[in-house]
């Protein structure tokens, strides 16, 4: 549970086309039944790896959920001596059996070596009525969340022809300075989300519940209390010294970068290279990329004369040379490949996913297509 | 009980200095489960294997590489890895102080308390001069051999330091124009600020619950106490979609009734 929800968090701006008909189109269509298709099939459509229903009062918005957060620091894989990369297998204490995801139930332990089984499908049964539907219930003033509660953040894309419903939410949610709030399940977990406007685009920023942030007192801070007059007007002025804007460069991930030029000066000089066996080659095909801003302009009718498309960070960043970020990519694609993979096995309704790796949810979709034709 | 601190630090900015202690501010609430063998319910192992013999690769034989083009990886070196670890260091290093607004939610990653160190006068004095400005500061701290950047800021009169993502993790747009055809109509844009008045509210945290976190608790529960409990799947009922002036009106009226009874 704690690896998906990391990859969870693991989402990137860089999007890779879909062809039509591929890509569990079941499970997209169902909530595009509601806007006839924009896209005719034939541009390519962004991955999103959740799509459900905005809702208020009684106006509906089928969105796509894509993330606006990646993983920080550079991807690393575990491999042999031989440089062909490991792969993660379960195996059965008792007799030594390597196990299959079809193999495992989750298990709670509820007294010592003791375990009741509970399978996903009935952990998405038990939401009543609100799969899928994220309705917005209250509109409250944005700066009113404290960002304490802040935990992860999402673009919303309109699927269908959502978009002026989507562009009504987003601009009077900008003009009121408000922020709509709703809980919503994914993934057979509760989510508390704010959904906010900026700039045209409509996000959803996942807060924690509030049994889930601590207050002062749970922790034993003394009571809120007087400061030195005299003190405080002195931490005000060495304050008042520093305000400056935000510089994005403050922020870069300075290790990252350290740990990929030493990657880049080893693979140039050939120390330490090796090559994966011809085998464990990603099958998949290099997708054509598209970022995250034409995706939502394509999506939201934007006229050709809006901004030039910015690409993602990924693309837009400095750091070097073609090694660091290439890895990255990859890294990246193989990340969404799974929760592709994920959604696709869910619409196909195959039992044991959610403790799959890609590779064994691969396996599974195949022999599910071949079962269904 | 008080809980306990994970980390002691000193703020230093300018001629400024105020010994504190870090608190994680985040509990996590999810329901555990393990992994079982269904066949015989014993909790699985987990082993790295060769992903072409499927062998086992045992820990101290496994090597960690960087992908530099597809299929051809660089090993870093455990030594070398362990020369980029940042050392030990307990200050935290205000560098500048922004407006909020300048820190888009997408950034703010992992909330921590601050609780004084010895010294609360300073502690209230620093949370009363960030409170009275409004403005955040940029902090970097070392922490369990690990780089952070963080936000600085008074919350409800004590301080916080929220961890925050780095600049290659959260993805920035700029702005988007809609179409002239999608632009909602006068009409439309009243209707949809009415509604968002009449469910304008506070934000209380309390008021959400994690209801399926609690019927995952139920279920577990129920079944351990012996029950035999079934779940069948739901269909999932959708209403016709009506036009989106008739949506409106009508969510705004099932608004304003909520409201008044």
């Amino acid at each position: 549970m704690a690896d998906r929800r990391k990859r969870q968090g693991a989402r990137d701006g860089r999007q890779k086309s879909r062809r039509p008909g591929q890509d569990g189109e079941g499970e997209r269509g169902r909530d595009r039944d509601h806007g006839e298709r924009r896209d005719g099939g034939e541009r390519p459509a962004a991955r999103s790896f959740w799509s459900g229903t905005l809702s208020f009062g009684l106006v509906s918005i089928p969105v796509d959920v894509l993330s606006a957060t990646a993983r920080r620091g550079v991807p690393m894989r575990m491999l042999a001596a031989d440089g062909a990369p490991l792969r993660r297998r379960y195996i059965c204490p008792r007799d030594g059996a390597a196990l299959r995801g079809d193999d495992l139930v989750r298990g709670y332990e509820y007294q010592r070596g003791r375990f009741v089984t509970v399978t996903d499908e009935e952990l998405e049964a038990l939401e009543p009525g609100k799969s899928r539907d994220i309705s917005l219930r209250r509109f409250v003033p944005r700066e009113a969340i404290p960002p304490l509660y802040f935990e992860r953040s999402y673009f919303l894309a309109p699927s269908g022809g959502s978009a002026k419903a989507y562009h009504l939410l987003a601009e009077t949610m900008a003009q009121s300075g408000r922020a709509g709030v709703a809980t919503f399940v994914m993934r057979e977990k509760e989510y508390l989300v704010a959904i906010t406007a900026e700039g045209g685009v409509l996000r959803g920023e996942i807060l924690r519940f509030a049994d889930e942030v601590r207050s002062a007192e749970d922790i034993g801070l003394p009571a809120p209390g007087d400061g030195d007059p005299h003190r405080t007007q002195a931490i005000g002025r060495d304050i008042d010294a520093l305000r400056a804007p935000l510089d994005r460069d403050e922020l870069r991930d300075r290790e990252a970068d350290l740990l990929i030029a030493l990657a880049e000066r080893k693979y140039a000089g050939g120390t330490d290279v090796v090559r994966a066996p011809e085998a464990e080659e990603e099958s998949d095909e290099p997708g054509e990329v598209v970022d995250l801003m034409q995706v939502l302009k394509e999506r939201l009718g934007a006229s050709a004369e809006a901004k030039p498309a910015q690409r993602a960070p990924r693309g837009g960043q400095a750091r070097g040379v073609a090694g660091g970020d290439r890895a990255r990519a990859d890294a990246s694609e193989r990340e969404q490949s799974r929760e592709e993979l994920y959604e696709r096995a869910r619409a196909l309704g195959i039992r044991g996913r959610s403790r799959m790796t890609k590779d064994e949810l691969a396996d599974a979709i195949k022999s599910a297509d071949r079962l269904t034709g | 009980m008080p809980a306990r601190a994970m980390w002691k630090g000193t703020i230093a900015f300018g001629d400024t200095a105020v010994a504190v202690k870090v608190y994680s501010a985040a509990t996590e609430q999810r329901v555990h489960f393990r992994l079982l063998h269904a066949a015989d319910g014993v909790p699985v192992e987990q082993k790295m294997v060769h992903s072409l013999t499927g062998q086992p690769v045992a820990t101290e034989e496994i090597h960690r590489g960087i992908e530099v083009e597809r299929g051809r990886f660089v090993i870093m070196r455990p030594e070398e890895l362990e020369a980029l670890t940042p050392e030990a260091d307990r200050t935290i290093r205000v560098t500048r102080f922004v407006e909020p607004a300048e820190i888009g939610d997408a950034w703010y990653a992992r909330p921590y308390y601050l609780g004084p160190d010895g010294d609360d006068e300073g502690y209230f004095s620093l949370a009363e001069a960030l409170a009275a400005r409004g403005v955040e500061g940029v902090a970097h701290w070392t922490m369990r051999k690990k780089r952070y950047v963080g936000s600085l800021r008074s919350h409800r009169g004590h301080l916080a330091l929220i961890a925050m993502r780095r600049a290659d993790e959260v993805v920035e747009l700029s702005s988007i124009e809609p179409a002239e055809a999608e632009k909602p109509a006068p009409e439309e844009a009243a209707l949809a600020e009415q509604l968002v008045a009449a469910l304008a509210g506070d934000f209380e945290p309390s008021v959400w619950r994690d209801q399926h976190r609690d019927r995952v608790r139920e279920l577990v529960a129920r079944r351990a106490s012996g029950e035999d409990v079934s779940i069948e799947p739901q269909a999932e009922a959708r209403a016709p979609v009506p036009p989106l002036t008739e949506a409106l009106r009508a969510g705004l009226e099932a608004a304003r009734e909520a409201r008044g009874g």
